[in-house]
């Protein structure tokens, strides 16, 4: 069994003339939570569309769970699972009818009990018979967690999951990730543009811009390599290229 | 050093990925019943404008007098067709539609189980919108398609597969071109139907539209039917071609739609689609 959950070697993608994500090295190690960090356009969205299998790499190679992606996809997809609020679930079906069909592409034993489950946990039950279309932003992520939830994914590769949700239910679902990852082992990756969630839950941090990893480390260490008390300063210094803080980080 | 990774495996399609994607499709016609109902109206309209036209004409066409019921089997027939293309493309594009697709493909369905739910249903929609047509041409006009037998099942088996890989090439042209291409799916059947010869025999198009009418499957599935309405007997040679021809134009479609997925994903148009 490998260690690393992830790991992406000379990662490339280029649209035309354009160079989105540029050779990319990282490894996600199994059962570590890892922020992918970096303003719009670093090429976290593109990484995490790499990863899934959504978009094909120009160069380099990409394992999950030790299996080549370009090859065997297939065969490690039932253990993976993703959650954005850029790609919705049907708007016509109800959200018991997505989780339903959901449950059967993932191949998931005990559908009923599963969504059930899930709805329990993620506070679903009031609305599981309305139509996904007709949910408010936060209801829609906590569905769209919950869809990532069903096959209990070995690897969850999570775009933004609290966006749009208010603090208390940020908060509640935040602790139920947390909770999910010490139960099951599980490895996430996670992109977030929310700093005290990251502070909160990662292990460990990549941090893009323009397409490379400029820098990659635990909060811990970070904050302290930028000489700042918040990773939103260590976010804002790297965003910015301000000098100070990376003037602190070179030294 | 990466450990050697086992053959590349393409195991069987999955019978349940293929029912969750058809139930998929089931939910969303099944919480509408003005779609259902719009499944069933216009065969149904175009069968009753057909069958009084088919009435006056047979009162006055020596050539519709011989062949009962000649344009209402036509018009059946030719529904077929469209609501075969139809099924595959709107289906297609709800997840369009929904942006759907970046769940969709990321999950353990392969393109190959979701073409066949989407045909499954495409399937589904066609029975849907034609059984009700065909069994009101009974008391209405005195008609029963089903009294053409056996090559009913044949016409209409070569037909839905036409209007398959027909729809297969319009969803190819919106994974490429995006949902500018969204009109297509209504109108593409249409461009084949004056050589489609369904309500006239080929040999009424000029010379040079007769070899298109030839490579088509359609025009000779009508040709076949007109054999059996007036000759009462079956074409089986226009049937061969029919079978060839979708034989083929499946081929080119599947590896068209494959092709154009696979660009997709180059492109990341899986995860950009929608209005």
């Amino acid at each position: 069994m490998t260690e690393d959950a992830i790991k992406a070697v000379r990662l490339t993608k280029r649209f035309g003339a354009v160079t989105a994500v540029d050779a990319i090295d990282f490894a996600v190690p199994r059962g570590s939570v890892t922020g992918l960090l970096g303003g719009n356009g670093a090429g976290k969205t593109t990484t995490i569309s790499m990863l899934l299998g959504l978009l094909l790499p120009t160069e380099g190679s990409i394992r999950v769970l030790g299996v080549d992606m370009a090859r065997n996809r297939h065969a490690v997809l039932p253990r993976m699972n993703f959650s954005s609020p850029y790609v919705e679930l049907p708007h016509r079906l109800t959200v018991k009818e997505n989780l339903v069909v959901y449950a059967h592409l993932y191949g998931v034993a005990g559908v009923r009990r599963r969504v059930e489950e899930l709805a329990e946990e993620l506070d679903l039950t009031a609305f599981l018979d309305r139509p996904a279309g007709s949910l408010s932003a936060g209801q829609k992520t906590r569905v769209a967690l919950a869809k990532a939830l069903l096959n209990r994914p070995q690897v969850l590769l999570l775009d933004e999951p609290t966006a749009s949700l208010d603090p208390d239910t940020a908060d509640r679902l935040r602790s139920y990730l947390e909770a999910y990852r010490r139960a099951s082992g599980a490895t996430v990756l996670l992109a977030s543009h929310n700093m005290p969630e990251v502070e909160r839950l990662c292990d460990r941090v990549l941090m893009m811009r323009r397409g490379h990893i400029v820098d990659r480390g635990t909060p811990a260490e970070l904050l302290e390599k930028y000489g700042r008390d918040s990773m939103e300063d260590v976010f804002l210094d790297i965003a910015r290229d301000r000098r100070e803080g990376l003037a602190n980080a070179a030294e | 050093m990466p450990p050697s990774d086992p053959p590349t495996v393409f195991p069987a399609p999955s019978p349940r990925r293929i029912g969750a994607m058809v139930l998929r499709y089931w939910y969303l016609l099944r919480g509408s019943w003005p779609r259902i109902l719009e499944l069933a109206y216009w065969p149904t309209m175009q069968m009753i404008l057909w069958g009084y036209i088919n009435q006056f004409m047979a009162a006055n066409s020596a050539w519709v007098a011989q062949g009962a019921g000649v344009l209402i089997a036509a018009v059946l027939l030719w529904d077929v067709l469209f609501r075969g293309q139809l099924g595959v493309s709107v289906s297609f594009l709800e997840e369009m539609w929904s942006r759907n697709l970046g769940h969709l493909f990321v999950s353990p369905l392969r393109p190959g189980e979701w073409l066949t739910a989407l045909m499954t249903m495409s399937l589904i929609r066609t029975l849907i919108g034609i059984v009700p047509a065909a069994l009101l041409a009974i008391p209405f006009f005195g008609y029963s398609v089903f009294d053409l037998g056996l090559p009913l099942a044949l016409f209409f088996a070569n037909l839905i597969a036409m209007g398959w890989w027909l729809g297969l090439l319009v969803i190819a042209l919106i994974l490429r071109y995006g949902m500018g291409a969204e009109g297509l799916a209504w109108i593409v059947v249409f461009l084949l139907a004056p050589v489609s010869a369904v309500y006239y025999p080929v040999t009424v198009l000029p010379e040079w539209l007769q070899w298109v009418a030839f490579l088509l499957p359609s025009s000779h599935v009508f040709e076949g039917m007109r054999g059996v309405l007036f000759d009462g007997a079956v074409r089986w040679g226009e049937l061969a071609w029919a079978v060839a021809l979708n034989g083929l134009y499946m081929a080119a479609g599947v590896a068209t739609f494959l092709f154009a997925f696979r660009q997709a994903r180059v492109r990341g148009a899986l995860l950009q689609t929608g209005e």
